[in-house]
């Protein structure tokens, strides 16, 4: 009976929105949009878990954790704990809490999804992570009893984050070599500051350090050292998760012009070298007043809202299918309308034309419309025959990236398939070569932050059980 | 941390500094580079490693810029923050016959390690260096130490052979000396003015080419180039390509691309110098 009244109370609790900055104000600054919880929405929140028997959220989650677990420690107000739990199976929760698609993992197979809105867990993850770090009641757990074996991990982002705490956690001695000077990965070069704050990512590889993880920055593996050096120098497993490196361009007329950047150089100059800071800051960014980014994913997202912020009238995304079919986040599109963003469909671009400075002025697009659907499912664009002007001073190209060529080309024996990415033989992550691992982008294609670090997480076992044998044998 | 352990003013303006970088020093091969950054707020430059021992790398750079300029007033026993490398594929060094290394301005110091690495394979290595005027002149002695032999030119006649290093070297064709192979590296107008010598020719020239980079890694494709009229990356696919293949004209204008900010932050830089 008293079950039943629970139940009934519990379905009453709408899911709680998050305060975030009003569209206006945000768009003309860097600050984070949205603002977090209070304790007392947290704990209303985490109210409305059901604590299922058998909890589908956990399937969705590509680093198990155990969600209704930390629901329940919110809900008793032990936030800190919360925090622990989470970090039992994840390297990063306040990093996944903010980026991780928790619409198609976790919150998707949540019970009270089917029956209306699911409970806000990625909200919850951030909450209980942000708690922690900023009470300052971060713990770190006593040292495991040192294996004596090295395990180096090429590439600091979220793959090779999440492989190195949890290797470290079971008495591996790791070293990151990450080939840039700030470790993160695309965490700290791609994600704009308004959507992860730079201090959370810092904080998280802090903590790492603490646990014992040892990162080399400006090492560019294959170049100061190749794959075949680290195990001279004596490291006895390799996991290599170097990321989809290098951005695609069209090849159409014009795309050399001044002006027109790919995603990765314009994020990387306003985030990693903090452009948008300039002068105070050395490197430098075009400032555009009429910016136009190519393509429709969440990287295309960021990048036109950061053209915002850096001062641009019109911003627009020109993509050539329609909405329905962006492979961006939802709320990422949303937070783009609601910021003016305005959206060319259909469009695509044929050629971009330059002014007496060689500086891009316009881009010449057709107009598309929607054909027969194609090999993922989505509705073609075709050309029409007609094309359109639209006046640029900045464009962005942001249509993917392929597999950087550095490690394969410098590491004999090293499998990788047409797109030049590293071919693994199981989800354990096994390489052509005996005791070399690859995971994240760099085998998948650029994916999301949360897949990589699951690739982490499955390659990390995979070690283990390869190193255990291996002493045995 | 990457300190300075020696400084050395080389002309007016072009400073050559050996900073401790043993992981770097140890890898490097001729024709690599590094980029270098001074402190958390720097922007990242790319320069070529001109040459190195077991612990240390030296660089050579020209007072251009706010970050030049920063590196300039940098003492022995100060420190870089960071230095990536290194970058860059190796040069092809092989037994070619007769090298030529052309070096116009500070180039001098970027083909400086060429020459040491072609006379090392047993190349006969001819060496034309050149500069605006005498003051501007560098690594003479260094550069006649590994050539064959070594000619020097000024624009202004204050220094060696009145005119351009091009000038020498269309002498030298005239003249009908067998040429294997040329390596021209410096100004744009130089590169451009070397290829377009040795082009109808047919004799292979490599040119070493400094657009703007920000990563250095293949990511980013600041620093693209038309080589063959395709487009490169210069950090992951050169940084030397066939010479006869580069669209200079596009190189020169990615170059300027910052012409207005670069002003801008040379202006509000807080050392107060204003660039003078």
């Amino acid at each position: 009976m008293e079950n039943n009244e629970t139940k009934t109370k519990k379905e009453k609790v709408p899911r709680q929105a998050m305060p975030a900055q009003e569209p206006q104000i945000r768009s003309r600054n860097f600050a984070e949009v949205p603002l977090g919880y209070s304790p007392e929405t947290a704990i209303l929140e985490a109210s409305r878990c059901l604590h299922c028997k058998k909890p589908f959220c956990v399937d969705g989650c590509p680093v198990d954790v155990d969600i209704p677990g930390f629901i329940a420690l919110i809900s008793a107000g032990d936030f800190a704990g919360a925090a622990r739990k989470l970090k039992e199976t994840n390297a990063l929760p306040a990093v996944c809490g903010r980026v991780c698609p928790q619409e198609d993992q976790c919150e998707k197979l949540c019970v009270l999804a089917k029956k209306g809105e699911s409970v806000a867990i990625g909200r919850l993850e951030r909450f209980a992570a942000d708690y922690e770090r900023n009470s300052g009641t971060v713990t770190i757990p006593l040292p495991p009893k040192a294996n004596g074996k090295k395990v180096a991990v090429v590439g600091a982002g979220p793959s090779g984050l999440t492989i190195a705490g949890d290797l470290v956690k079971i008495g591996y001695d790791v070293t990151i070599f990450e080939a840039l000077h700030q470790a993160g990965g695309v965490l700290v070069y791609g994600i704009p500051e308004f959507r992860l704050p730079k201090s959370i990512v810092s904080a998280e590889v802090d903590y790492l350090q603490k646990l014992g993880v040892q990162i080399e920055l400006n090492a560019l593996i294959g170049r100061i050292k190749t794959v075949d050096d680290l195990f001279a120098d004596g490291f006895d497993a390799i996991y290599l998760a170097v990321g989809a490196g290098a951005p695609v361009f069209m090849n159409i007329p014009g795309e050399n012009l001044n002006g027109i950047y790919s995603a990765n150089e314009y994020l990387t100059r306003s985030n990693l070298m903090k452009a948008y800071l300039f002068p105070q800051y050395d490197t430098p960014i075009v400032r555009g007043k009429n910016v136009a980014v190519i393509g429709g994913g969440n990287v295309a997202m960021d990048s036109v809202r950061t053209a915002l912020r850096l001062g641009a009238d019109n911003a627009h995304i020109v993509y050539r299918r329609t909405e329905a079919e962006m492979p961006a986040r939802k709320e990422e599109v949303h937070h783009a309308h609601e910021e003016g963003v305005q959206f060319k469909l259909l469009a695509n671009p044929l050629e971009y034309l330059g002014d007496e400075k060689n500086t891009v002025r316009a881009i010449v697009c057709e107009q598309m419309e929607l054909g027969e659907p194609d090999a993922s499912g989505r509705r073609k664009p075709v050309p029409t025959g007609k094309t359109f002007t639209l006046e640029v001073d900045v464009v962005v190209v942001a249509i993917g990236t392929n597999a950087n060529p550095i490690i394969p080309s410098t590491t004999p024996g090293l499998e990788t398939n047409k797109w030049g990415n590293i071919v693994v033989k199981n989800e354990g992550g096994a390489t052509s070569r005996t005791g070399v691992f690859a995971g994240g982008d760099i085998v998948t294609g650029a994916a999301t932050v949360i897949l990589a670090m699951g690739a982490g997480k499955k390659v990390a076992q995979a070690i283990d059980e390869y190193l255990s044998t291996k002493s045995k044998g | 941390m990457y300190q300075i352990t020696k400084k050395e003013i080389l002309s007016a303006g072009v400073i050559r500094m050996e900073i401790v970088a043993p992981a770097i020093a140890k890898a490097k091969r001729a024709g690599q580079f590094v980029i270098l950054k001074i402190n958390e707020r720097g922007e990242r430059i790319p320069l070529t490693i001109v040459s190195s021992d077991d612990k240390e790398i030296s660089i050579i750079f020209q007072i251009v810029g706010k970050t030049t300029i920063a590196m300039a007033n940098m003492a022995v026993g100060d420190s870089f923050q960071d230095v990536q490398g290194p970058l860059g594929n190796p040069t092809e060094i092989e037994n070619y016959g007769h090298s030529v290394c052309v070096g116009g301005g500070v180039g001098v110091g970027v083909v400086y390690p060429l020459a040491v690495a072609l006379k090392e394979k047993g190349n006969r290595v001819t060496s034309i260096i050149g500069a605006r005027n005498k003051e501007l002149l560098i690594l003479e002695k260094e550069m006649k130490q590994v050539s064959d032999r070594l000619f020097v030119t000024s624009d202004d006649g204050s220094y060696g052979v009145k005119g351009f290093v091009s000038d020498v070297l269309r002498k030298m064709i005239d003249d009908g000396v067998t040429i294997n192979r040329v390596f021209a590296i410096g100004p744009v107008p130089m590169m451009r003015s070397i290829c377009r010598l040795t082009e109808p020719y047919k004799i292979k020239t490599i040119v070493s080419l400094n657009p703007i980079m920000v990563d250095g890694t293949g990511m980013c494709g600041a620093c693209r180039v038309s080589v063959g009229g395709k487009t490169k990356f210069t950090c992951v696919d050169g940084p030397e390509f066939d010479g006869h293949e580069v669209d200079f004209d596009l190189l020169n204008n990615r170059l300027k691309m910052y012409l207005a900010e670069e002003k801008q932050a040379v202006e509000t830089c807080e050392c107060g110098c204003h660039g003078k």
